[in-house]
């Protein structure tokens, strides 16, 4: 903004800068669509027995992906650009980033609906907040300032605080929010100074701006300018749970409704993502030597601490908390490479991750049954003889977490490694794929307890095994389980075509053209 | 499936046929098939696993047959693009050193599907079991190291399963050690591979590629004592895989826990990943490093021959002792690998087949045992031979193969190892040696405790061999005799490779064979001494 308001200095003539909408279009759809969802919701008829809310969700979310192609083509054509005087960028990586928030939010969306009924919630508003937040998303990886990146985070955050408080009768859902929106008011309170302090360092909030005058001017004392890498680090450390910023996350996410975990772990962690990549790859580029230790060691210890907590945890759900921390540490590390490999294995971790965590948190969803409180490791015994195909689902995903050739995990973490190998961090590769073996462990444990039961559960509850609670696997919810699945195993068999869409998608600071 | 169109949109192999494709495809379209079987009838997904798996094993003796003797080079190649961008490809090839492996496999697994049925879900243990097929063959025949380490690992989940879902009372601890255990080799191997990859391509100033002729034959692309690192990491892997002496505590456990067709692919197809991963990218990717880490290696297989050795003696349960003269035996192997010469090579090569009939064919045994006894303490059986004389007289074989009798299969191997190790690691070879004796006593002893004497009451109405599982025993004794007397066919296909490959190792390292080693063709040249150089 106040690069914005300096242009508007500069140039007094122009009261507003010119915007071209069409180059907004995925966030003004999501933000249509959330505005319209209310009013509708507030005309149409409850308790409907069609989910309407969701299928508006899905069709906006859907109308988002939509606009994105012709503009991918645009900037294949003539470049990227930049709108809304050089505030906000297009270019093919927040292009990316825009279908793989969108995707989340429509495989979020499908879990969410049985969920709502299960548990009679029901109501537009998770719907809305989840569109609201998903536009922020959209904001944060197409923002091309400081302050616009800042509003983005805002709109995506406080969506998600009141999403992680949406179930009103579990304590802990409530307690998931009020830990969530204190700690995450301090870390946007963190990232608010570590812009005051690069504005102060280097004059703007627009990146451009900072990124061109940091190649112009050697800083003769870079301390306030690290100091701001430093915060902006912990704000967007906390949207992605890195350690040492992560103690919310095994909180909110075992607090949280499970479907609504589901988007944290892929949508808000892609947007997290989208921010880190641009400002400090991208922006801070040239001071890379200053800041990548710094990830370096925040990349470390997610990986190690994701991954040891992870396995000491009898709640699964906690436990899969713990194993995106691990999943965020992988995915620093390509931001640590801090080279165009190392970005596009980050967008391709983040596209694969989105289906596998959204998948896993769905079948939990499923599993956590009324009242979304079985979440033990014993609630899922014999899951393997009573749901063979759900808990066949489950599997994969694990696998696909650990790892396993022929699942997208696989090649998701080839890339990264590979990405740090390029940039000759052979230690940090070699101690991400230490703690991958740590963390199959965890995933093993699952999976044993799914199948690996039989004789146990005969002599000591073989009847309960038998008669146990069905499982009732809403039908929306299991298109979303097939989606996953498919694009699990289909990315792990055929990488390219993805592969190669994240390579196309490089983040590129432009100036604005007026 | 995925393969098979990539296979042919690539275009397949010389002969229009893509026959190695095909030995990795069928198994895996095969478990595909077997899943689809309803789970109502277990008799018709045994019927079409097993189909599956003889067909499979057709295609292998197929690549035999089409397999040219007195070639080196990699035969049948077959390439087609996987991933792009890494140039990752679906490259198949066999030489000397994998087509025996390979035919191994397709042999075993039916054996193992028709020896030992399951005793109940049958229709995902044969869906396992082939998929295990179809990753072990993948392993044998693959060229590109990306695609070789996912083959690799995902032998891991099949045998996983088949451990925790199938073995007996311990099973879910052995297959959470086994798998992590492996996994944790595989670590370091996907790092050192990557690594690999992209300092060739940094050496080379080329594209990044994961081919492995390419780098292998790039030998100066990367620092040696970068490659040395990259060899280590590669060798935990494959050192955990085999398994040599300090990391080799899985395998007790899994092949006691695991049910007796898993036991049976464990020894006798799964250790040879990891002395098929040393001989093709220990020896033939990093020739110096090997050169240089072969005193290291070598020594810890004759560690692991006395020690394994030591401890099958002192055990009372059968499918641990065999469980530990696997360990042994793999020693044995790994010596012959290290001596770098051409007989040690050879006789690896081929004790790596002859282990795989031989205790293949022991853990059927002990299975067998087991079905009919429900017990495998040597102390509660006695007399067995009284009882049921023609299952004696099989296991006699196979044990005497396994021991390293003239005549039988174990000695031509163990004789070429010890031969070719004498030669560069004299010492080594007599302490290994040792091993043979050693191998004698804990066999027989055991032999005589179960078999001899008079039975008691518990063993008075042991069963005698039937008529299916005799069946199954024996193709592989007669595997057993036939290699023992004859071994020149396999030998003869053997040879060039392996002679190729300690070349190979000659030219990129100080080391040199000792002469002695070469006698044959070329000390009947050598009378010429300057004749032909190379």
């Amino acid at each position: 903004m106040v690069g914005l308001l300096a242009q508007a200095g500069e140039a007094a003539r122009l009261d507003t800068p010119e915007v071209e909408w069409t180059a907004l279009a995925p966030v003004l759809v999501m933000i249509g669509g959330a505005v319209l969802l209310m009013v509708v919701a507030a005309l149409a008829p409850r308790g409907s027995r069609v989910g309407w809310h969701a299928i508006v969700t899905i069709a906006v979310a859907v109308a988002a992906i939509a606009t994105v192609v012709p503009q991918w083509n645009r900037v294949g054509d003539d470049g990227p650009f930049s709108v809304v005087a050089g505030s906000v960028g297009v270019d093919r990586f927040s292009l990316f980033l825009t279908v793989v928030i969108c995707a989340s939010v429509v495989i979020a969306t499908l879990f969410t609906d049985g969920y709502l009924r299960r548990e009679g919630l029901e109501g537009a508003e998770p719907y809305v907040l989840m569109l609201l937040s998903a536009s922020g998303g959209l904001i944060m990886a197409s923002a091309n300032d400081l302050i616009v990146m800042f509003l983005g985070l805002e709109i995506l955050s406080i969506a998600v605080y009141v999403l992680a408080g949406m179930h009103l009768r579990r304590v802990r859902s409530g307690e998931a929010a009020i830990k969530y929106f204190v700690l995450g008011a301090f870390s946007s309170a963190f990232f608010l100074y570590g812009v005051a302090m690069v504005y102060g360092a280097t004059g703007s909030t627009n990146l451009v701006e900072v990124a061109d005058f940091l190649a112009r001017n050697t800083l003769a004392d870079s301390g306030l300018l690290v100091a701001g890498f430093a915060l902006l680090l912990v704000g967007f450390g906390f949207k992605v749970a890195a350690v040492p910023f992560h103690s919310w996350t095994p909180d909110v996410y075992q607090g949280s409704p499970t479907p609504i975990v589901s988007y944290m772990a892929s949508g808000v962690k892609a947007a997290g993502f989208a921010g880190l990549l641009r400002v400090f790859v991208v922006t801070f580029g040239d001071y890379r030597l200053d800041w990548q230790p710094i990830v370096y060691w925040v990349a470390v210890l997610s990986l190690l601490v994701g991954a040891v907590l992870a396995v000491v945890q009898t709640d699964v759900k906690r436990a899969m908390a713990y194993s995106s921390i691990n999943h965020a540490g992988f995915i620093l590390m390509g931001v640590q490479a801090a080279s165009d490999r190392g970005v596009s294995a980050a967008l391709f971790y983040l596209a694969a991750y989105t289906f596998m965590v959204a998948g896993t948190f769905g079948v939990l969803t499923v599993v956590g049954r009324r009242g979304d409180g079985h979440h033990q490791l014993s609630d899922y015994a014999g899951l393997g003889r009573r749901e063979p195909l759900l808990a066949l689902a489950l599997v994969v995903f694990l696998l696909a977490q650990a790892g396993t050739p022929l699942t997208s995990g696989f090649l998701a973490k080839f890339y990264v490694i590979d990405a740090a190998i390029e940039s000759r961090s052979f230690w940090l590769a070699l101690v991400a794929m230490l703690s991958a073996v740590i963390s199959a462990f965890l995933y093993l444990r699952i999976i044993l307890a799914m199948y690996g039961s039989s004789d146990d559960a005969e002599t000591a509850d073989g009847a309960a095994a038998t008669a146990g609670p069905r499982l009732r696997v809403p039908a929306a919810a299991g298109i979303a389980l097939v989606i996953a699945v498919v694009a699990t195993i289909g990315i792990g068999l055929v990488p390219d075509p993805l592969s190669e869409t994240a390579r196309d998608a490089t983040p590129e600071l432009v100036a604005s053209g007026d | 499936m995925t393969a098979a169109a990539l296979a042919s949109e690539g275009g397949a192999s010389a002969g229009g046929f893509p026959l190695l494709t095909s030995c990795v495809v069928l198994p895996a379209v095969g478990a595909l098939a077997t899943a689809l079987v309803s789970r109502r009838r277990p008799e018709s997904s045994r019927l079409v696993a097993t189909i599956f798996a003889v067909a499979t094993a057709a295609l292998t003796v197929a690549v035999l047959v089409a397999f040219e003797s007195g070639e080196a080079g990699f035969q049948m190649v077959e390439r087609a693009t996987w991933i792009r961008d890494l140039d990752v490809s679906w490259h198949l090839g066999v030489d000397g050193i994998s087509v025996f492996l390979v035919v191994l496999t397709g042999v075993l697994f039916p054996l193992a599907m028709l020896g030992a049925p399951p005793h109940h879900d049958d229709k995902p243990f044969h869906a396992w079991l082939l998929l295990l097929e179809a990753g072990c063959i993948g392993v044998f025949l693959a060229l590109d190291l990306f695609l070789f380490f996912v083959m690799f690992e995902i032998v891991l989940v099949p045998m996983y399963f088949l451990i925790s879902g199938w073995g007996y009372a311990n099973r879910r601890y052995a297959a959470m050690k086994f798998f992590l255990y492996t996994a944790f080799g595989s670590a370091f191997m996907l790092v050192g591979l990557v690594a690999t990859a992209v300092l060739h391509a940094r050496g080379t100033g080329g594209d990044l590629t994961f081919d492995l002729v390419t780098i292998a034959s790039d030998q100066g692309a990367i620092a040696p004592v970068t490659a040395r690192w990259l060899f280590l990491a590669f060798a935990i892997a494959f050192a955990i895989k085999v398994p040599l002496f300090p990391v080799h505590t899985w395998l007790p456990d899994a092949h006691t826990e695991a049910p007796t067709a898993g036991s049976v692919i464990l020894a006798g197809v799964m250790l040879k990943l990891g002395t098929y991963g040393f001989l093709r990218f220990g020896l033939y990717l990093f020739p110096e490093a090997s050169a240089y880490f072969a005193p290291l290696l070598v020594t810890l297989g004759v560690i692991g021959i006395l020690y394994g050795a030591v401890v099958a003696t002192m055990q009372k349960d059968l499918k641990r002792l065999v469980a530990y003269s696997s360990v042994a035996h793999l020693g044995f192997i790994a010596l012959g690998t290290f001596s770098l010469t051409t007989q040690g090579l050879q006789g690896s090569v081929l004790q790596m087949v002859n282990h795989g009939i031989s205790t293949g064919a022991l853990f059927l045994l002990v299975g067998m045992i087991y079905e009919r006894r429900h017990t495998r303490q040597i102390a509660e059986l006695r007399g067995l031979q009284k009882a049921a004389p023609v299952m004696a007289g099989v296991f006699t074989v196979v044990m005497l193969s396994s021991i390293g009798l003239p005549g039988l299969n174990g000695f031509v191997g163990e004789f070429l190892i010890l031969l070719g190790s004498f030669l560069t690691r004299r010492w080594w070879a007599v302490v290994g040696a040792i091993g043979v004796i050693l191998a004698s006593l804990y066999l027989l002893w055991a032999y005589q405790r179960v078999f001899h004497g008079e039975p008691d009451e518990a063993n008075a109405g042991f069963a005698e061999m039937r008529v299916r599982e005799g069946l199954v025993m024996a193709p592989l004794v007669a595997l057993i005799v036939f290699l023992g007397v004859y071994p020149k066919p396999v030998l003869d296909r053997i040879q060039p490779s392996v002679e190729a490959l300690v070349a190979h190792v000659e030219d990129h390292s100080d080391y040199t064979e000792p002469p002695v080693a070469t006698e044959g063709q070329r000390a009947r040249s050598a009378a010429p001494a300057e004749e032909g150089g190379d």
